[in-house]
């Protein structure tokens, strides 16, 4: 593996993140993580769908008249998302009912039209399949992480197992409800980005109005 | 009529589908800079998921539901699989009729909603209302309520999110969190808010 190639995998991890820098595919971010089960499931069918969709929207990258190309790209994704849909029903079908309408809409996930327009319709097929394995990694790296916060915190366990002793079952953990509930992802992604971007401090987004502080010895 | 008031309520604030199903997020929370855009975009949203929706229930009633094709003469036929595809098709060609009929018909609101409507397509509170509305299998009548609501909803949602903002702009955020990390802790607050409608029965 040369370093182009490294790179195109790795970037969106953490430099170039999908959903912390890019806003691309949140709204299942935040659904999905209750639990660590259903978002390691979406995680892989969200992956698998950016890496076949990049691959075969670089197929045919130089065949499709650039005025039709969206609705061609939203066909091709959508036919995958039904098979990505029906092996689901067929070998994971409690989880995949737990996703509800979640798997249905990877179809408008931003980070699937986001990168075969972005990248898919301008590279060749190796580089675009490695590209969309890095962005459904990036997704699922984020992903996993609120889920893992969501679940150990607001019900003491991970995938099911038990990890901290519940107080109703003679335990010590008072389980924190609120990180079941809707809010909680919001703040959690919200506070990844501010650790994320005081690490890597070239994400940070510059203020629209810096104040200005005025010294006393200044004249306005 | 009172099932539909208390749908329209429901849909509208109980559960609203940016803030408490996150759906329509990327938009969401890419035009909320300035009231004005974002009131642009509501306004699309409601247009757009007031068509789409009734429409998307037509196809799911009489063409793809279990035994819907029993009118042709094939009750043992299920294409509920194909549903995804007709669904988005039926999005993305809606909304570029709607352009060109704008377009024609009323050039003034077309050019204030501009770059909106074609954006709309892969909003996915679009595509996340017609997927309840199937899973929950409500009727004509209903699916034309559930449609207006979902979409005044969300278009409150983004208007209040981008005052906040516009407010938000002059205020002293820490580095990090500038931009898009102090809007999602924003978010966050106006669904905790959001929540209080939860306890409503109706």
């Amino acid at each position: 593996m040369n370093s182009v190639d490294k790179k195109i995998v790795l970037d969106p991890l953490l430099d170039n993140n999908p959903i912390t820098l890019q806003i691309l595919g949140i709204c299942s971010a935040l659904a999905v993580t209750t639990s660590l089960a259903p978002a390691l499931l979406m995680s892989a069918a969200v992956t698998a769908v950016v890496v076949l969709s990049n691959a075969s929207v670089s197929l045919i990258r130089n065949h499709v008249p650039s005025s039709i190309r969206i609705i061609v790209m939203m066909t091709i994704i959508a036919s995958l998302v039904i098979v990505v849909d029906q092996v689901l029903k067929a070998f994971a079908y409690d989880l995949a009912k737990s996703l509800t309408v979640f798997v249905g809409l990877i179809i408008t996930n931003c980070i699937v039209l986001g990168r075969t327009e972005a990248f898919a319709m301008k590279n060749g097929v190796r580089l675009s399949i490695l590209d969309g394995l890095g962005n459904g990694l990036g997704y699922s790296l984020v992903l996993i992480i609120v889920a893992v916060c969501r679940e150990l915190f607001g019900s003491g366990s991970l995938l099911g197992h038990q990890i901290f002793p519940l107080v109703t079952a003679g335990g010590w953990y008072n389980p924190n409800g609120l990180m079941l509930l809707a809010p909680s992802a919001f703040f959690i992604i919200g506070l990844m980005i501010w650790g994320i971007r005081t690490w890597k401090t070239a994400q940070v987004e510059k203020p629209e109005y810096q104040i200005h502080e005025v010294h006393r010895t200044e004249i306005v | 009529m009172e099932a539909y008031a208390s749908l329209l309520i429901q849909s509208i604030f109980i559960e609203n589908l940016a803030l408490s199903f996150f759906l329509g997020m990327c938009t969401f929370l890419a035009v909320s800079k300035t009231i004005e855009t974002a009131a642009g975009l509501g306004a699309a949203v409601i247009v757009v998921q007031g068509i789409t929706m009734p429409v998307n229930n037509l196809i799911f009633q009489y063409l793809l539901k279990p035994g819907a094709l029993a009118w042709v003469g094939l009750p043992e036929l299920d294409l509920s699989f194909l549903g995804f595809i007709a669904y988005i098709g039926v999005i993305a060609a809606l909304v570029q009729i709607l352009e060109m009929a704008l377009d024609r018909f009323a050039p003034a609101l077309y050019l204030a909603l501009g770059v909106f409507l074609p954006l709309i397509t892969v909003n996915c509170a679009i595509l996340g209302g017609t997927l309840f509305m199937v899973n929950r299998d409500y009727d004509f009548g209903e699916s034309i309520i559930y449609g207006l609501g979902t979409g005044i909803g969300w278009a409150l949602a983004v208007v209040l999110l981008a005052g906040i903002r516009e407010k938000l702009k002059y205020s002293d955020v820490p580095d990090g969190l500038q931009g898009l990390g102090i809007t999602f802790i924003t978010v966050g607050l106006m669904s905790l808010g959001f929540m209080a409608f939860s306890g409503m029965k109706l």
